[in-house]
């Protein structure tokens, strides 16, 4: 009995890691093609570059220049790391503020919030950009403007609902021995706070990092760009892709996402479940 | 306590209710009111009542468009929640490198749908190369390539979730099962999946709205080729807009009928959590 368990487990563990590998498959392939001249990888996608095919680092240096890699990528670090921290901010201090006030204001907004998550971004999508438009905000800090705007909903909601289960009476203390608003949020709300602000943070992160069609509308694409919109861009306008810039294009978006991944994994499922169990 | 916290009201809410009044509320109500004019940009609406709402029945690709959408969502909750059980269900027993393994399966959620689709697109054009056809020659190829890019990327997603479910169940139900005698299918017909029941709620209305809401990986995949019959909602109401002069209003029409319709899937979604709370 002991024994035929211990096989199965056996099998199980050779199991999982044969579909592993095939899990990690399309990544590898990706990886192994942007070695290679651009007619071998369409045409021979699967197998690995030979001394004919490999073009070293051709690909990379053909799409860095062509996409103006690192500009995007500056833009997109900078817009999603700052969108975090203002969203993070700003919403905290409002579901705090809404939780802990009775009002006709505060009550219509929290609403308001929920209702916004259940819109999809097509409905707002023609007149947000034009609103943009009209209040220049076409630059990466109108772009954060706008991520405040639009993540508010999720944020706030997660925060208030945290904020209820938060005993008041500690908060009334820090008042009483003289703190301010301002300083009871930060010095005592905030460290309780700490758990959900990073599940928020990583909601947002992931969000933002990845997102396409928002960007695409709002950004003033002669002067910025994003990741996903300079590989959007690799197609060209009849449809022919540049599969060799391509490659080497996604290798390198491929990688933060990644390294970010293995580096907060353990905050990155928790604050993922806590979302998809709250929304 | 209360009337000094109200005090600071402009440095607590009115940077979150700015921003949020000009990204969503204005946006929202004009979208509203545009829906029902003709117009090109917002200054020259004109009012046509319900005209822009007629003429998206018209529109034989947006018809076709919510019905693949509805195919694909149907699809992808079958497929992507059966395995994503499943892998929970294997990956909740003891066996060696179930950690490992479970880092690997959630993985791909991470990466972005303009990533996603083209690394697939690569994929799938090399696999169906071997037959001399591509990935756009027929539409049905589209479905299953998309279908196939959302399994990859949400699996792993759905499988934490509902590790968190199976873990979360009493284990002395399982023992009172094996004293009574009780074979695994129906342990796992009697005990996990009723006991599963709140995970598979949340699960199916995840997948649903994600794949009817689907945007990014739908451009990057196919672009609705060949000849718009993989298009899904969202991108037909993108192209609505942006690729067809003098249809912005009808573009806004659909996006009203889109909204109405997410909006009723997440009604019937918390009514459905709602009960099972009260039973519980």
């Amino acid at each position: 009995m002991k024994k035929k368990k211990k096989a199965s487990r056996r099998a199980l563990t050779i199991l999982f890691s044969v579909i592993s590998l095939v899990y990690v498959a399309p990544i590898a392939i990706i990886i192994f093609n942007s070695f290679k001249k651009k007619a071998y990888i369409t045409s021979t996608p699967f197998s690995l570059p030979t001394q004919k095919s490999f073009v070293e680092l051709q690909n990379y240096v053909e799409g860095i220049t062509k996409t103006h890699f690192w500009s995007a990528f500056a833009t997109s670090l900078f817009v999603t790391i700052a969108s975090v921290i203002v969203i993070l901010i700003c919403t905290s201090m409002a579901a705090w503020y809404i939780s802990r006030t009775k009002g006709r204001v505060s009550k219509v907004f929290y609403y308001l919030c929920i209702f916004s998550m259940v819109v999809p971004f097509q409905m707002v999508m023609f007149t947000l950009s034009k609103t943009a438009d009209f209040l220049k905000l076409g630059n990466p800090f109108g772009l954060i403007l706008v991520y405040l705007g639009f993540g508010a909903g999720l944020a706030v909601f997660m925060f208030s609902g945290f904020m209820k289960s938060i005993p008041i009476e500690i908060e009334e203390a820090a008042m009483i021995d003289g703190c301010n608003p301002i300083q009871t949020f930060f010095l005592v709300v905030i460290p309780i706070l700490k758990p959900t602000l990073i599940s928020v943070g990583i909601l947002e992160t992931m969000w933002i990092w990845n997102d396409y069609l928002l960007p695409y509308l709002i950004l003033n694409l002669k002067k910025y760009a994003t990741i996903p919109i300079v590989i959007q861009y690799l197609k060209g306008g009849y449809g022919s892709i540049d599969w060799g810039a391509m490659m080497g294009m996604l290798v390198l978006a491929i990688i933060p996402i990644i390294v970010f991944y293995l580096s907060c994994q353990k905050y990155i499922i928790k604050g993922v479940t806590a979302g998809a169990v709250k929304g | 306590m209360e009337k000094t916290i109200k005090k600071f009201f402009p440095i607590f809410v009115l940077p979150t209710m700015i921003a949020f009044t000009i990204c969503f509320i204005i946006p929202f109500f004009l979208g509203l009111y545009l829906s029902f004019c003709d117009f090109t940009t917002v200054t020259d609406a004109r009012f046509v009542g319900f005209d822009n709402f007629l003429k998206i029945w018209n529109d034989a690709t947006f018809v076709h468009s919510l019905w693949f959408t509805s195919l694909f969502s149907v699809a992808s909750i079958v497929f992507i929640n059966v395995l994503g059980f499943g892998v929970a269900l294997l990956l909740t027993k003891e066996f060696r490198g179930t950690h490992f393994f479970r880092t690997v399966f959630f993985m791909p959620n991470l990466i972005g749908g303009i990533i996603l689709g083209y690394i697939w697109q690569l994929i799938f054009n090399g696999i169906l190369s071997y037959f001399s056809r591509t990935l756009t020659f027929s539409p049905t190829y589209g479905f299953w390539g998309l279908l196939i890019l959302m399994c990859w990327q949400q699996v792993g997603y759905m499988m934490i979730i509902y590790i968190a479910g199976l873990q979360s169940i009493p284990t002395d139900l399982y023992e009172a099962a094996r004293i009574d005698g009780a074979s695994s299918s129906q342990k796992l017909f009697r005990i996990t999946i009723p006991m599963s029941m709140p995970s598979i709620t949340i699960c199916t209305f995840l997948t649903l709205t994600n794949s009817f809401k689907l945007f990014d990986q739908n451009l990057a995949l196919t672009a609705g080729a060949p000849s718009d019959k993989t298009e899904m909602l969202a991108l037909n109401i993108v192209n609505t807009f942006y690729s067809r002069s003098g249809w912005e209003g009808v573009g806004q029409a659909k996006a009203v009928v889109f909204f109405v319709l997410v909006a009723i899937l997440v009604m019937f979604q918390i009514r459905i959590t709602h009960n099972r709370e009260v039973q519980q």
